[in-house]
């Protein structure tokens, strides 16, 4: 009976064996790629809603506040959703003939929550988190951590996606080095605040201003990546 | 009591310093403190207490339900395995944000409101607070300005919230067992209302329970004036019949006997559970407690006096204690009244019962003017006549009892009358308001069968239960939370009911069927009840008082008007009861009451305060009388009374007189829901059927005979125990020897890893088990809170019951027929400072925190189940399935969004409510972080104590559902919090103390004042 293998099978055998450490690494990071890209985290990702709505128009062009909308930023968990009423303040007076506005109008006039075209009640949320995840929007602004922070340029986003990867690694970032983001409390609703150009606080960069913000507002760097502070 | 402690010397204490080591048995051997027969003989599970591995769960716990075959097994294991790695895989679903058309004003999505409103028990109303989220009631507290609750809650105010989303509730309206509708009926009705117009409401019938509802009362009384022919019929399973009757019989008219148990020095209960079965218990709990709170500085407290039927929680408080046949009680009653003053002797005690009666009486005197005596609904007229009788003659009146006008409206004839109409043919049109006398009826009265003779029979009802089976038309009933009314409470104070939810199916309320009998089928609930109040109060200022008392959950000053009566002397002995065999006590369920609450999982599954039977009743029985008849524990016995006969599985309980038989009312259910028994599967018997209108409460001369089969009864007694290191678990001390009781060791513990200090909060909990009665509200309070599953009866018998805190419940005593208590001790996860959970879990999902709390991470928990299998408390659950509900529509509804809902195969235990503490924590830090913009000192001082406030106010579920401040919760770094007071009180103590665990909840012994 003849061998099976050929010895140049030992070379490739060898070679295999070596080349096993540099396999399992790419696989390693093919998979850890895969996870961080916006294929997993949704990141970027255009969402389709029942009106079009145009952060960029809102924001950046007709100088609105983000608590326009967003009511309860300030004071719940939950940013909030502007009811069909806000829309209507300016809707019922501008824009009030727009087919891109159908729906707002269908739903102030029949009392019913937005639908899209296919029949489908709501908005389509864009950034979700887990549901063991218990995130508070109020605490955040109050500690200095801006919108921009989290959301990006929304005075940039025609459509709305998600800026950043909402995985927990990100998160952790700044919950363990918040002065490498906090922003004074003025200034966190701010787009365009940039710690080197802010008239205020002349000389400073984030590197300088941050460790002083952690200071004056009382963030307790060590107790923010305690399970319970956001998991319970 | 006090037995000599075991010394065990401490090598790094000081000289003369000892960790003191409480003994756990007596000189003979037998434990100072036992939860059964069992663990006080030796016997069963306790045979080896040297060998014997405490097991964690029954032996049975690693059975999978109805024993699959390995093969089965293997075919679900391998397809959860595929579906596991499936569910990796899948996308997360798109998520919908439904915002408001027109957002309310008061409402920011993301914070709850709190409404307040009532919830009635027996036509009785306790005010409560309802959280609710976006329009949805999530959680009951007490309302804090109601005076019946004081800020607290009982089990069944907790378990409404349950029974609102229950998705057995009736849906529609049924017409002989087919599907209806609201219009078919109002036309049927119309049609009979029609006639009636001309005859004056001949044959028109009214039945309904007890009625406090004022303007419920109001349309009675009106009805009845547009029908003067009509009637209207009141009956209660359990009811206030017999205090009624024995204050008519004291003072010739009916009055409200309001007690002031803090004013007391000395109380004496004849058969009262007043701790439970008063419309007052809440407010009466915490008035008893306040009497009882020892402290250092304060090193006394009232004494109670108990003579009772049966064992129950206010007889497990009892400083001295009597249990003897229910019907020897007015014997007890009697010569106590004879040993005051100049009743008659009726003589015929026992030594043990005159005993009790010369302790008492003695009491009695001494304290003339601070002493107390009530007398239970159990009990005769008499009795309550001789009890009244007492007050009277030490003077106790206007300062320990009051008497007020009665609070119930009047009017209402019996039941009886109503059957001997319908027996005569004058009953035509019968309307049956809420109840259930066709399952809960006395058994002689036949009440089905004659009920069966109306020609049209209605019924409105939550359920579409045994008497809507037995009546025309079901109609649907709302839930108080879902409709207008009001309800007056225990003293008359008036609340207004408000909906917290518009009604999830098409039902009705009892004003809005009232007005379409009235001819007004269109007017709502809410005109009604406004109306009403509107034609109370006049139209000046009406919103303002409305909106007020709405706001408020009480109408001010409306409590009623204290009458002044005398009790006439006692009346003579009633008959006394006669006849061979055995005696049978009916007593309300202390978790499904007279079976209203039969359909909710959260009290079926909520061991009972004595016994921690779960999901069933049983037949309770003396120890010593079941060796006597040679009966096992579940056995099924047959009780025979005149030719009507129950047959149950048999119970021993341990101080239950001898010859004396209990059984709880409430199960047996044959159309409560799929969760409370249905024709197909029952839950327990219905003691109903042995229930006579003669023998309300107690039934002499039953006839026992024991069958040959045995049911399983999932008991918790047994399962959490803590690995058979029960030494110095509970701590009962005599107040009079205080200075005795065990004090903490000095010494820091010796320990391998360094201290950790806390700079911020460090949260700590204080249970004061000397206010402790065991009534459950924190075990609901926290299954309501928390979002835990009910897993059923057969994984309770597994021992896999998931409740988070359990109250244990040890006996003292040298035997059961002796046995003392039991005294209750809570047990929540005990955060312990080295908390032998964290360092076995192989994946860090159970940590410590910046502030104390042992962290429990559920989407780090693979389920090795090695942190519960290492914690010496048992304080860990585990989902051994998916036991929660996540299908059912109404219950999403129902569920806590603050909390996350566990899913399979994850450890989950005591949180300390972290969700509670993190938004405290957040309206603090929040109030900080503005501190560095405040303009002016004040501001910033203001600022600093909204901080501080808002960390003092956090209350744990269970706190905030205690009647009697049992529980205490706060920052240990705090010194002004009373955890922090309560924790250096020299007699607090920890479980467990010698594992070293450090744990963060304490303890504070029961005292007793014998």
């Amino acid at each position: 009976m003849s061998q099976i293998f050929h010895p140049s099978m030992n070379t490739l055998a060898k070679a295999s064996i070596f080349g096993a450490v540099f396999i399992i690494a790419a696989v390693g990071w093919v998979a850890s790629a895969v996870d961080r890209s916006p294929y997993n985290t949704d990141a970027g990702v255009v969402r389709s809603q029942p009106v079009p709505f145009s952060h960029e128009h809102h924001v950046a062009g007709l100088g609105i506040d983000c608590r326009y909308c967003h009511t309860s930023v300030e004071v719940s968990p939950f940013a909030g959703m502007p009811s069909t009423k806000t829309c209507m303040t300016c809707h019922s007076q501008i824009w009030t003939n727009a087919a891109l506005l159908a729906p707002v109008r269908e739903s102030w006039n029949s009392g019913a929550p937005i639908k899209d075209a296919t029949g489908h009640t709501g908005w389509t949320r864009v950034h979700k988190l887990p549901d063991f995840v218990y995130f508070n929007h109020s605490i955040h602004l109050a500690k200095g951590v801006g919108c921009v922070t989290c959301h990006g340029r929304v005075d940039k986003m025609p459509l709305m996606y998600q800026h950043a990867s909402l995985q927990m690694e990100w998160c952790l970032d700044c919950h363990r080095n918040p002065e490498k983001f906090v922003r004074p409390r003025d200034q966190v609703f701010s787009m365009n605040w940039d710690a080197e150009k802010d008239p205020l606080r002349l000389g400073e960069t984030q590197a300088t201003l941050g460790p002083k913000l952690v200071e004056q507002y009382q963030i307790h760097t060590s107790q923010l990546s305690n399970c319970y502070v956001c998991h319970r | 009591m006090n037995q000599p402690a075991e010394k065990f010397e401490d090598p790094n204490a000081a000289d003369g310093e000892y960790i003191r080591i409480e003994r756990r048995t007596d000189d003979l051997g037998r434990p100072r403190f036992w939860r059964s027969a069992d663990e006080l003989h030796g016997t069963g599970p306790f045979l080896d207490p040297q060998e014997f591995v405490w097991p964690e769960f029954t032996a049975e716990a690693d059975q999978p339900p109805g024993e699959p075959s390995r093969r089965t097994f293997l075919k679900v294991m391998g397809a959860s395995l595929a579906l596991a790695g499936l569910y990796g895989c899948t996308r997360r679903p798109e998520e919908k944000i439904v915002p408001y058309v027109r957002q309310p004003e008061q409402l920011v999505p993301g914070v709850p409101l709190f409404f307040a409103t009532a919830l009635t028990l027996g036509g009785y109303a306790r005010g409560v607070l309802v959280e609710s989220h976006e329009g949805r009631p999530t959680k009951i507290e007490g309302n804090p300005d109601h005076p019946a609750s004081l800020g607290a809650t009982d089990v069944f105010m907790q378990a409404e919230i349950l029974s609102l989303y229950d998705p057995d509730r009736s849906q529609v309206v049924t017409h002989d067992g087919d599907i209806s509708n609201w219009d078919s009926f109002l036309a049927a009705l119309e049609a009979q209302m029609r006639q009636k117009r001309a005859t004056g409401g001949a044959g028109l019938r009214l039945l309904t329970e007890t009625i406090t509802s004022p303007t419920l009362a109001a349309q009675i009384r009106d009805l009845l004036k547009q029908f003067p022919r009509a009637r209207w019929h009141r009956y209660d399973p359990i009811g206030c019949d017999n205090a009624r009757a024995g204050a008519t019989a004291a003072f010739g008219r009916d009055v409200r006997s309001v007690y002031h148990f803090d004013r007391a020095d000395v109380i004496v209960s004849l058969d009262s559970n007043f701790l439970l079965e008063d419309p007052g218990s809440v407010r009466y709990a915490w008035e008893f407690i306040n009497g009882r709170r020892v402290r250092n500085t304060k090193r006394q407290m009232n004494r109670l006096f108990v003579v009772e039927g049966t064992p129950t929680i206010t007889g497990a408080m009892a400083d001295v204690r009597l249990t003897i046949k229910a019907s020897q009680i007015e014997l007890a009653a009697r010569a106590l009244a004879h040993a005051i003053g100049a009743a008659p002797e009726s003589g015929r005690l026992s030594a043990e019962a005159s005993k009790w009666v010369e302790e008492a009486a003695a009491a009695l005197d001494a304290h003339q003017g601070k002493a107390l005596i009530v007398a239970g609904e159990s009990q005769p007229p008499a009795v309550h006549a001789l009890a009244h009788w007492l007050n009277q003659q030490l003077t106790n009146p206007g300062k320990t009892v009051e008497y007020l006008e009665p609070v119930e409206a009047p009017g209402a004839s019996s039941l009886i009358e109503l059957l001997e109409d319908i027996d005569s043919g004058s009953v035509d049109t019968l309307l049956i308001l809420g109840g259930n006398p066709a399952y809960d009826a006395p058994a002689d009265l036949h009440f089905t069968q004659r009920l069966s003779k109306v020609p049209l029979r209605a019924h409105l009802s939550r359920y579409n239960d045994e008497t809507s089976y037995h009546c025309h038309w079901h109609l649907p009933e709302s839930h108080s939370l879902e409709s207008w009314s009001d309800a007056r409470a225990f003293d008359g104070t008036s609340t207004i009911i408000q909906p917290l939810i518009a009604p999830l199916y098409p039902s009705k309320s009892a004003h809005e069927l009232l007005a379409a009998v009235a001819g007004k089928p269109s007017l709502s609930g809410y005109e009604s009840v406004r109306n009403h109040w509107q034609a109370q109060h006049g139209s000046d200022d009406f919103e303002d008082f409305w909106q007020k008392t709405l706001s408020s959950g009480v109408v001010a000053g409306s409590a009623a008007r204290p009458v002044q009566v005398s009790a006439k002397a006692p009346l003579p002995m009633s008959e006394p009861s006669s006849g061979t065999g055995f005696e049978v006590a009916f007593r309300p369920d202390p978790c499904i009451w007279d079976g209203r609450f039969a359909n909710n999982g959260w009290l079926q599954e909520l061991p009972k305060p004595l016994t921690k039977l779960t999901w069933d009743n049983a037949v309770l029985m003396s120890p010593a009388d079941m060796k006597a008849q040679g009966l096992t524990n579940g056995q099924i016995v047959e009780l025979r009374s005149e030719g009507r006969s129950v047959t149950g599985p048999v119970w021993p309980l341990p101080g239950q007189p001898r010859g004396a038989l209990t059984v709880h009312l409430g199960y047996g259910r044959t159309r409560a829901g799929r969760v409370g028994g249905n024709q197909q599967e029952r839950r327990g018997f219905n003691a109903y059927l042995l229930r006579t209108l003669s023998n309300r409460w107690t039934l002499p001369g039953v006839q026992l005979s024991p069958q040959s089969a045995t049911q399983e009864l999932a008991c918790t007694q047994h399962t959490q125990l803590m690995h058979g290191r029960e030494h110095d678990l509970i701590r009962v001390e005599e107040i009079g020897a205080y200075d005795k009781a065990p004090k903490p060791r000095k010494k820091v513990p010796l320990t391998l890893y360094p201290e950790y200090p806390y700079k911020g909060n460090a949260w700590g909990m204080v249970i004061d088990q000397n206010a402790c009665i065991g009534c459950n509200a924190c075990v609901i309070a926290c299954v309501s809170e928390n979002n835990i599953p009910v897993v059923g009866k057969d994984e309770v018998a597994r021992g896999r019951e998931m409740h988070w805190l359990r109250v244990d419940a040890y006996y003292g005593g040298e035997d059961e027929a002796s046995a003392e208590g039991p005294y209750f001790q809570p047990v929540p996860c005990m955060h312990c400072e080295k908390a032998p959970c964290e360092v076995v879990c192989p994946v860090n999902a159970t940590v410590h925190d910046e502030e104390g709390l042992n962290n429990m991470v559920y989407n780090r928990c693979v389920g090795t189940r090695y942190c519960s299998n290492n914690c010496p408390y048992k304080v860990r659950r585990f989902n051994f399935y998916q036991y929660q509900d996540d299908k059912t529509e109404q219950f999403k509804l129902m569920r806590n969004p603050d909390v996350t809902v566990r899913s399979r195969g994850v450890m989950e235990k005591c949180t300390y409510c972290v969700q509670r503490i993190n938004a405290g924590r957040i309206e603090a830090k929040k109030n900080e972080a503005a501190m560095v913009d405040a303009k002016t000192l004040q501001e910033r001082e203001a600022l600093r104590t909204r901080a501080t406030q808002a960390i003092a106010q956090i209350q744990t579920a269970c706190q905030q559902a205690c009647p009697t401040d049992a529980i205490i919760f706060g920052n240990l770094n705090d010194p002004h919090a009373p955890v922090t007071h309560l924790r250096s009180e020299p007699t607090n103590y920890v479980l467990l103390e010698e594992l070293n665990t450090q744990p963060r909840t304490s303890y504070l012994p029961r005292f007793r004042n014998a």
